[in-house]
């Protein structure tokens, strides 16, 4: 039996390949670029002097830099689902807020195994896919739900720091 | 007094806490202390606006009309209002405007709210167009996240420290200490506050402000309406800014997972939480240097530090020196929170708003007891809620 994967959201990013990315709705008569994508049955550019009413998926820079920062030392209540097992001891993961290109600010967790420490203000940072929970499949498996988080860039020679 | 403000005839509180009793036994108590503040019979009230409150059933969706039963019908109309923490002043808007046009003289407006305990959850189902819903099941993303992401950035920008956001956590419960309708009034040191668990890195848990129950009320009058009553020089509403974002928000605002986007049309001159003071400020043809007290949203320290700036009270990324200086303090330059502030209170969300027109009227009065601000008579409120709500009252004698 494979272990199945599947994002935790439809539709909101990429996951094949090696270089995931956020999905957009860019409206094309201003070119504003909105996250998470505008549904189909709510399509209105939510710029004031733009009528707009169709847009374009388009995929979001996947660096940004980091607006700011915190993380969550006690496990959040429902309806976040822990990724732990029942019983197992809740690891706090950290979140960041990351300015992209299109001039927009994007919340997203921070990669496993990276906390505050490792982030700062200004900050570069890479969208990646990472586990964010596991549930029961229907043949009774377990499947993973996926999110996209953002990870520390690290230049070359500071890894060995780490 | 000009015919274009209306005045604060009375207010009135029920003690913040964790009382167990429903929302409409603090919002009648709160009421009936308002209307005997004011000295005016309820029969005499023919506007009723109560602040909605969305954790305490039908009753707390209609909740002009449920203290308006509670209180006794007296056939006066009614409207209810929601605009989540911004939802007192809202509600006061609403009465203010119809006093106003002419269409009544004297409206009570009642907040009240019973909360449950730990972090505000959204409500139950699954609603994958919620973006409140989505924060959580997509990122955890609670409340004090929200707020640790803006006080990273004071520390990241401005060099604040820790330490300073413990001191306006010690200089609020000093404030508080005296004020009977404070939940929490103890003295607070630096280290207890360094000493709390840490929630979301930097804010400890005694950085961020608790749920409470509480109710406050406030009986609203027309300028002709207070002569008669005899009111020679009551407080007045120089300004209510209810105002929402322009577009494009580009700050991180809760529950939202991202903000507008500024790539298209550039980024605004003002933030949001600065529009909403800037408002205030215009609508009361008054400037920030008038203003004598602040009552601000404290849901954290460094957010009481954050609207300082916001306000125009100091220069952006100077509120930690206006601290330091002990000016925000009782009998510095500019007292913020006298009251004790949400680090006293906690947060009844629908009553909130309006609590703080409470303080300001007492302070404006003179009524503030051992919390007094001496000579006060200018006061302005700030706070912000959920989805582009959020409130500033300049209040005036």
């Amino acid at each position: 039996m494979t272990r199945t994967s599947l994002p935790a959201v439809d539709g909101w990013f990429t996951t094949a390949g090696p270089a995931p990315a956020l999905l957009g709705s860019r409206c094309t008569a201003c070119a504003s670029t909105y996250f998470p994508p505008i549904p189909d049955d709510a399509g209105f550019c939510r710029n004031p002097a733009c009528d707009g009413e169709t847009f374009d998926e388009v995929e979001l820079s996947r660096r940004g830099r980091i607006w700011s920062y915190t993380d969550a030392q006690y496990q959040p209540p429902a309806p976040y689902i822990a990724p732990q097992a029942e019983g197992e001891v809740y690891v706090p993961f950290a979140l960041a807020a990351v300015e992209l290109a299109e001039g927009l600010v994007v919340l997203g967790q921070v990669a496993d195994g990276y906390g505050v420490d490792d982030l700062e203000v200004g900050g570069e940072v890479e969208l990646v896919v990472e586990r964010l929970y596991d549930e029961a499949a229907e043949d009774g498996s377990r499947q993973d739900r996926t999110i996209w988080r953002w990870k520390p860039v690290v230049e070359l020679g500071q890894e060995a720091d780490r | 007094m000009s015919s274009q403000q209306v005045a604060v005839a009375g207010v009135g509180m029920h003690p913040w806490g964790k009382w167990g009793k429903n929302f409409v036994t603090y919002g009648v108590h709160a009421a009936r202390a308002a209307l005997a503040d004011a000295g005016i019979p309820w029969g005499d009230v023919d506007y009723i606006v109560g602040g909605e409150t969305v954790r305490n059933g039908y009753g707390g969706y209609v909740a002009g009309a449920t203290f308006a039963q509670a209180l006794g019908w007296n056939g006066a109309r009614v409207a209810t209002s929601y605009a989540a923490c911004a939802t007192g002043a809202q509600a006061i808007d609403t009465a203010r405007s119809r006093i106003l046009a002419g269409l009544c003289e004297v409206a009570l407006v009642v907040g009240a709210d019973t909360t449950p305990k730990g972090f505000l959850a959204p409500n139950a189902g699954e609603r994958w167009g919620d973006p409140d819903w989505l924060r959580f099941r997509l990122l955890g993303m609670t409340n004090p996240a929200y707020f640790a992401l803006y006080a990273r950035r004071r520390m990241d920008l401005y060099g604040a420290t820790s330490e300073d956001f413990a001191q306006v956590k010690v200089k609020n419960a000093k404030h508080g200490l005296s004020n009977p309708n404070a939940r929490y009034r103890k003295e607070v040191a630096a280290a207890d506050v360094l000493a709390s668990a840490v929630v979301c890195d930097p804010l400890h848990l005694l950085d961020i402000c608790a749920t409470s129950d509480g109710a406050a009320a406030v009986v609203l009058c027309s300028a002709e309406y207070a002569a008669r009553l005899g009111l020679a020089t009551p407080v007045r509403v120089a300004a209510v800014s209810t105002v929402t974002p322009t577009f494009p928000n580009t700050v991180m605002d809760m529950p939202m997972l991202s903000t507008d986007p500024s790539a298209a049309v550039g980024t605004p001159e003002h933030t949001f939480k600065e529009s909403i003071g800037l408002a205030a400020y215009e609508e009361a043809g008054i400037s920030p240097e008038d203003v004598d007290v602040a009552e601000v949203y404290d849901l954290s320290t460094a957010l009481e530090l954050d609207w300082i700036e916001d306000l125009g009270l100091c220069q952006r990324g100077e509120a930690e020196t206006l601290l330091r200086a002990g000016e925000t303090t009782i009998g510095g330059r500019i007292p913020v929170n006298p009251s004790g502030g949400l680090a006293c209170f906690g947060e009844a969300v629908p009553a909130q708003a309006l609590a703080q027109v409470c303080e300001l009227t007492w302070q404006l009065r003179g009524q503030a007891g051992e919390r007094q601000v001496e000579g006060a008579s200018v006061g302005i409120t700030a706070n912000q809620g959920l989805f582009g709500h959020g409130s500033s009252v300049l209040l005036s004698r």
